[in-house]
């Protein structure tokens, strides 16, 4: 029940007490008139409500898999016996797959250190800020630009022999030229979209395709000696 | 009348114990709802009021406050954990073995943190693609991005010390992969190495280390984050959102005006 109000609302005449805002309006000046009529809810207790049936439902599905699902526990740790393949956890997996195809100064440091600081320097970037479709400006330059890194990339990549990483990046070029053919007047949707869509969204995007594929084929398509194995095989 | 539940619990809070403890008091008015988030310690991180838009579950699914979730989860069974665990080698091994077989319940407490760590791991990395698609890191919020980069390194860390403590063939071989990582920086890899070990492979000194770092430095840095994070929402204008952006206000409010004068 809610607690009697202990004021009563009512009309203060006195300009002392309740003064107004004047707004002089120069030549130079206009009035902004900010209409913030966006609505807007109470932390206590709606936020934190909802909060709360998020966590409860998320825990309840993990008490759930704990129930059915045993952690993994094998025997103990003997540093004279090497379990082929050695595997490191599986959100480092696509790591462990770029350490099979370069040196471990290039994919242990060089390359997780550069993902580490692109990821910083995100929101610092004028280009990521403004949020422009890629090809809408400058497009013939641009294209020539897009030509000549993806090309390097997948000479790079094909000089590594790492055909895991070219198929992904392939298919994001074949997406970004798509792209650069349509505008926000093309007939589809989905061309509107990618019309719309700046560097940073394809970069980004990139990132998370080729971060999903090596983790994956790290997980389930890696055995012994880190050969290729499919996963009903066994290992 | 009898009295429902509510007005007993309008009682409870009225008594002087109650009031004593917490500062904002009685009464659901709008003042003492506010009132209960900006005078807790814990909940004046939050902002008072929330856009209505923000809460649908599209505007962001809500990621964050999962993770917030799994990090509440792996506190509350990691404690109990460590009261059945020695960091010593072997003897780790024979404590996990004991959870697994004679602790009560241990072996739910070791499933629930385990699967709970892979979760979190998943639902940071969501969270961050999920606000980068939002473009939820522009100004002002270009730090609190970057410390949720630093969160995404300490959840990782996280995982990665605790995966060695349970000193079975799998802990101790993918820490092995990954300490040699290490050893690739370069000049001074080796002693990186060194370092993160306290010896020149995985053996006992190792797990001690990993242990105080998985146990005591890496949560406590982590929550030092976390509620820099969380503040820094509140700081930054509340949870980020396109439409109620002051620029995106401005743009409107510049086209309405073009088209309200050319229908004149």
């Amino acid at each position: 029940m809610a607690d009697p109000k202990d004021f009563t609302a009512g009309i203060d005449s006195n300009a002392k007490k309740s003064p107004r805002r004047i707004v002089f309006i120069t030549r130079r000046t206009s009035a902004q008139v900010k209409a913030d009529t966006e609505n807007q809810i109470q932390t206590f207790p709606e936020v934190l409500f909802r909060a709360a049936v998020a966590i409860q439902m998320l825990a309840i599905a993990l008490v759930w898999i704990a129930l059915v699902f045993n952690a993994p526990l094998e025997g103990l740790a003997d540093p004279s016996h090497t379990p082929n393949p050695a595997k490191a956890p599986w959100y480092f997996l696509g790591l462990q797959e770029m350490l099979h195809y370069f040196p471990p100064v290039v994919a242990g440091v060089l390359v997780p250190g550069l993902v580490v600081m692109a990821l910083i320097v995100i929101p610092y970037f004028r280009v990521n800020i403004e949020a422009e479709g890629l090809f809408l400006k400058d497009r013939q330059r641009r294209l020539r630009i897009f030509y000549l890194a993806v090309g390097a990339l997948s000479v790079f990549l094909l000089f590594f022999k790492v055909y895991a990483a070219l198929v992904p990046t392939l298919i994001m070029a074949a997406a970004m030229l798509l792209a650069a053919q349509s505008s926000s007047q093309s007939s589809s949707a989905f061309q509107r979209y990618l019309a719309g869509r700046p560097l940073s969204y394809w970069v980004m995007t990139w990132f998370l395709f080729e971060l999903v594929v090596l983790t994956a084929i790290g997980t389930f398509f890696r055995g012994p000696g880190w050969a290729w194995v499919w996963p009903w095989q066994g290992s | 009348m009898a009295k429902t539940v509510d007005q007993y619990f309008d009682d409870l809070r009225g008594t002087r114990v109650w009031r004593s403890i917490f500062r904002s008091g009685t009464g659901s008015s709008t003042l003492k709802r506010a009132l209960s988030i900006q005078q807790n310690v814990f909940l004046h991180l939050f902002s008072t009021k929330v856009r209505t838009r923000m809460l649908g579950f599209n505007a962001t699914w809500y990621l964050g406050t999962l993770t917030l979730g799994t990090f509440l989860i792996l506190v509350a069974t990691g404690i109990p954990l460590m009261l059945y665990y020695h960091p010593s080698a072997p003897q780790a091994y024979a404590d996990t073995k004991d959870l697994q077989f004679v602790v009560s319940s241990g072996l739910f407490l070791r499933n629930l943190h385990r699967w709970s760590a892979h979760c979190m791991v998943f639902l940071v990395f969501a969270h961050m693609f999920k606000v980068f698609y939002r473009g939820a890191y522009r100004t002002p919020r270009e730090f609190n991005w970057v410390i949720g980069v630093i969160l995404l390194l300490m959840t990782l860390l996280l995982s990665y010390t605790g995966y060695l403590l349970p000193w079975d063939q799998l802990a101790y071989w993918a820490i092995t992969v990954g300490s040699n990582i290490a050893s690739a920086v370069p000049l001074m890899g080796n002693k990186i190495r060194f370092l993160m070990l306290g010896g020149n492979a995985v053996d006992a000194n190792a797990l001690l280390r990993f242990y105080v770092l998985h146990c005591m430095i890496l949560p406590l840095t982590a929550m030092f984050f976390v509620a820099i994070h969380f503040w820094r929402i509140r700081k930054d204008g509340g949870l980020y959102s396109h439409a109620s952006e002051p620029a995106t206000l401005r743009a409107n409010a510049a086209s309405s005006d073009i088209t309200a004068k050319e229908a004149q």
